[in-house]
């Protein structure tokens, strides 16, 4: 559209010079070159930077980030929830494996997305840096000298009168420096600027652009993040062993894990009791006893919101749900296991799902006769012919415990890694306890109640219900750089688009009749009409010094009309980068 | 977190009959802006403004009041300040405005916006009364969310009009676009009046969301601006090459294509800032909520792919040969991008941020 961009001589672009540090664009002017040179190599190389630090690539590679982010929101991602991404693969047999190729299950650290962030990273660089020393530079010189037109400037005003040209400079200069611009010495005219934070800002902004990247790449590296499990009364200690689970990034030392532990006491829950959104959970908050580095105890309550903050580490209260305190005794009488079993929840209502593994019974006939259990526990129970056991609220209005009971052997012993929450029912070796008829046995518990095995093979106690709680321990280097670099994008993105740059000039000399000729331009982006507007005050303030010479005719200015037929010039639309 | 408090069942009610009652002031605004569009349309004066549209003079050029200081004897001639518009335009200059000169058409104009007013009011009572009734923030669903944008929106054009501010050629197509949001909030996204899961009890709430809201409003006249500079940028095309269409009727009374783009652009760059910091402030909240401050969920990701997409704009807008038109069009995209992360994955895709219902 724009093909005035290159200056034509008039003045304007010299004075528009260094106005902004803001890249040249050659693409109009190179393109359409008939006899290019051969390239060698390094010419090759050059081209190739020249294209990347270029305006119209950094926007390419940023539209195209945006493109590329948008798979990983519709697309299931390992990071944020491997189950989906499990299922997804179980769904879609012909498009999974092109899905993982593609690396469409990580795409922010898919070899695609890298390259388009690290070439924007790598273009923004080749942006920053120079503006940065040509910025410094503008900062040591001195704001440029008045061009010998000064009418051509975007705002102008002009007068004539009979005070001194030095007098009217040096009210000039006193006004301008009252309004904080920065003045440059000068003999016949004076050179002015303000709003140099513009550039700062917008250098700031990029430069904290840089800041981010590094936060994300340390937390990345160096993030460690752990589930951990834990029931009223039961605690844990920060150690790789301790945890459910634990992902961690790179540089993950386990040996520079920060000492400190805790012991959830209690923990409360309170729930929407009517309404249609009867069973929404309004609150929950876990009480608990920890130490950290100093070895000391402190007492806590950990919210949704509010994480344990200890040793450098934060530890997110994330889920909850209700453990039975059971004793279940063998076939010889003997307590072969009393403690809490955590179950976990199926739906909103905390319909929970869970086994009981008691791997040292004893049978009666003195042989080792493994029982398990597996069951639903409901908090509020409900019995309906379509969904069968459920519960109806989450909180303990009316808990029982659904059990089926297994023995003989639980397949633990054959070295693999058993899921603590599931019975390997398709174990030929255990079987289910079943009545005469062979329909399997089933039992419905509320707490104090026991159930007796057939022919003799133990009992279960459900002795009371006790809830867990489920924390994420994470470690995160690098977030307050993270948010230092925000807060510096914050206020160099306010001050590149809220403030503006622009030039004054002044310039006063006598004419043949004896008069003073007062010449008056500003020069500023060309969006904004307040470059007229700030010269008006300026003139208004330099007039009351230097009044219009009384006689004067308003036509005798010299050659100042502007018209409409000049070339317009586009100096100052690169602001941006 | 404080024990949940209960919901006054009485306010929840009188705000969905005040947020009905705006939604009829607002049809009649409507209707009202119609009207003046018509009036408008059937005006000598507007049917002339095509043939006056000649290339203009140079731009208004401020004339400076020169304070007589110590009681000076002579009025003395004021010396002027020039300006040279350095912009790209056509000469075009702005439309009449919707009445386009016709006085029955600017009086029904000026109904539109008293009776705007008016439904604000009650929009602005609809939206307490729903704080009042839950006491907190009163953004805690979409149904909630989208009548407060709405309301945002109204207010941001009612304060640009009492800032003297050209923009009353927006207000058709804002009161449009208010009632079909609010039709959607009140039919496909209601959800009555209550307490928030506890993931949201923190004052986080207030900023990030209040901050969102305020984005979405300011983005979408900055949209809607863009849009109409599409229109009139196509009209002034034809007009230079003296084909007209009979929609163009209309099209001549907007403001002029130039002014269009640097009212939108004004706009969004002002809003961009917050966009930002509402971001940030998520973040912040993401960190203490979840663990993370990032995590690539679905409406986190959105929020950055509207972020680039507006950076993409504010940057195409100056740079050469991507001003007007294409970044007409990337701001277009980006405002979708606002609009996708709102509908569509808050309805659609499952993400951390889809909560009390839709």
């Amino acid at each position: 559209m724009s093909t005035t961009d290159t200056g034509t001589g008039t003045g304007v672009d010299d004075a528009a010079e260094a106005l902004s540090t803001a890249p040249r664009e050659d693409g109009d002017t190179a393109g359409g070159s008939p006899n290019l040179p051969r390239l060698g190599v390094l010419g090759w190389l050059r081209w190739f930077w020249r294209q990347l630090t270029s305006m119209r690539v950094a926007l390419i590679l940023l539209f195209l980030l945006s493109l590329a982010a948008i798979p990983g929101s519709l697309v299931p991602q390992e990071g944020v929830d491997p189950v989906k991404v499990a299922d997804f693969l179980k769904a879609h047999t012909t498009l999974g494996p092109i899905y993982t190729k593609l690396g469409l299950f990580h795409v922010y650290s898919s070899v695609w997305f890298s390259a388009i962030y690290i070439l924007l990273f790598v273009s923004l660089a080749g942006c920053i840096i120079p503006r940065s020393w040509q910025f410094v530079g503008q900062l040591r010189s001195q704001p440029p000298r008045a061009p010998r037109k000064l009418d051509r400037m975007p705002a102008y005003s002009t007068w004539r009168t009979q005070a001194e040209p030095e007098a009217v400079l040096a009210s000039a200069r006193d006004t301008l420096r009252a309004r904080r611009y920065r003045v440059a010495p000068g003999e016949e005219s004076v050179a002015a600027e303000k709003g140099y934070l513009r550039e700062a800002g917008n250098l700031l902004f990029h430069i904290a652009l840089f800041g981010m990247l590094i936060a994300f790449a340390v937390g990345t590296l160096y993030k460690s993040d752990g589930n951990k499990l834990v029931v009223t009364g039961g605690g844990f200690t920060n150690n790789q062993t301790q945890y459910d689970d634990l992902k961690h990034g790179a540089f993950f030392e386990p040996d520079n894990m920060a000492p400190f532990g805790f012991t959830l006491n209690a923990f409360h829950a309170t729930y929407e009791r009517s309404g249609p959104q009867k069973g929404t959970p309004r609150s929950y908050a876990a009480d608990v006893t920890y130490f950290g580095a100093d070895g000391k105890d402190h007492q806590r309550t950990i919210h949704v919101n509010e994480p344990l903050e200890v040793a450098g580490n934060k530890v997110y209260l994330t889920s909850h749900g209700y453990s039975t305190v059971v004793t279940v005794k063998d076939g010889q009488g003997n307590v072969a296991y009393h403690g809490p079993v955590p179950f976990l929840p199926l739906d909103g209502n905390v319909t929970s799902q869970g086994v009981i593994k008691v791997p040292d019974a004893v049978g009666k006939d003195g042989k080792r006769d493994q029982l398990g259990f597996a069951g639903l526990f409901t908090p509020t129970m409900a019995i309906d012919p379509v969904n069968g056991p459920h519960s109806t609220f989450p909180a303990l209005d009316r808990p029982a415990l659904f059990l089926s009971a297994y023995h003989g052997d639980l397949g633990m012993d054959s070295g693999l890694a058993q899921n603590v929450y599931q019975l390997d029912t398709s174990n030929k070796n255990l079987q289910q306890f079943k009545d005469a008829k062979g329909t399997p046995i089933k039992a419905l518990m509320v707490p104090g109640d026991t159930w007796t095995l057939p022919n003799g093979a133990g009992s279960i106690t459900l002795n009371r219900i006790d809830q867990w709680a489920n924390f994420e321990i994470v470690y995160q280097p690098g977030n307050s750089l993270a948010l230092t670099s925000a807060v510096c994008m914050l206020i160099g993105l306010a001050g590149s688009l809220f403030i503006q740059r622009r030039r004054v000039w002044v310039r006063a000399r006598r004419t043949e009749d004896g008069h003073t000729l007062v010449e008056l331009a500003g020069l500023g982006r060309s969006e904004s009409r307040k470059v007229a507007e700030e010269l008006a005050v300026l003139v208004t303030a330099v007039h009351a010094e230097a009044p219009t010479a009384a006689e004067e005719p308003q036509e005798a200015q010299p050659d100042s009309v502007p018209s409409d037929s000049l070339p317009h010039e586009d100096h100052s639309d690169k602001e941006q980068a | 977190m404080n024990i949940a408090a209960g919901v006054n069942e009485h306010m929840a009610q009188i705000s969905n009959y005040l947020v009905y009652s705006a939604m009829a002031v607002y049809t009649l605004a409507f209707l009202a802006h119609i009207t003046e569009w018509i009036f408008g349309s059937r005006s000598r004066v507007g049917r002339t403004a095509r043939a006056v549209a000649a290339p203009a003079a140079t731009a208004s050029a401020p004339a400076v009041r020169v304070k007589q200081r110590g009681g000076g004897t002579a009025v003395l001639d004021r010396p002027k300040v020039v300006t040279r518009d350095a912009s790209e335009d056509r000469g075009a200059t702005d439309g009449p405005g919707a009445a386009g000169g016709s006085e029955k058409g600017d009086l029904y104009g000026r109904i539109a916006i008293s009776l705007t007013t008016l439904a604000f009011l009650l929009h602005v009572g609809g939206v307490l009364a729903r704080a009042l009734s839950v006491g907190r923030a009163p953004w805690g669903n979409m149904y909630e969310f989208s009548v407060a944008l709405g309301m945002v929106a109204v207010g941001v054009y009612l304060a640009l009009l009492a800032l003297g501010k050209n923009v009353r050629w927006v207000g058709l197509f804002l009161i449009t676009s208010v009632l079909l949001d609010l039709g959607l909030a009140v039919t496909v996204l209601y959800a009555d009046s209550d307490q928030l899961v506890p993931a949201l009890h923190s004052y986080w709430l207030w900023i990030h969301v209040s901050c969102a809201i305020i984005c979405g409003a300011v983005l979408h006249l900055g949209a809607l601006a863009t849009l109409l500079y599409l229109f009139r940028d196509g009209y002034e095309v034809r007009q230079a090459q003296g084909r007209l269409g009979k929609l163009d009727s209309m099209m001549e009374r907007l403001p002029a294509a130039a002014s269009l783009d640097k009212f939108a652009y004004r706009i969004n760059a002002a809003i961009f800032p917050l966009w930002t910091f509402t971001i940030i402030a998520g973040s912040i909240w993401a960190e203490s909520a979840w663990g993370r401050y990032w995590g690539w969920d679905p409406t986190e990701t959105w929020s950055f792919i509207t972020w680039v997409a507006y950076a993409c704009y504010l940057h195409a807008r100056a740079t050469a040969g991507w001003k007007g038109r294409k970044a007409a069009y990337l701001c277009l995209i980006a405002f979708g991008c606002y609009l996708f992360n709102f509908y569509c994955v808050n309805i659609f895709i499952v993400g951390k941020h889809s909560y009390a219902g839709l």
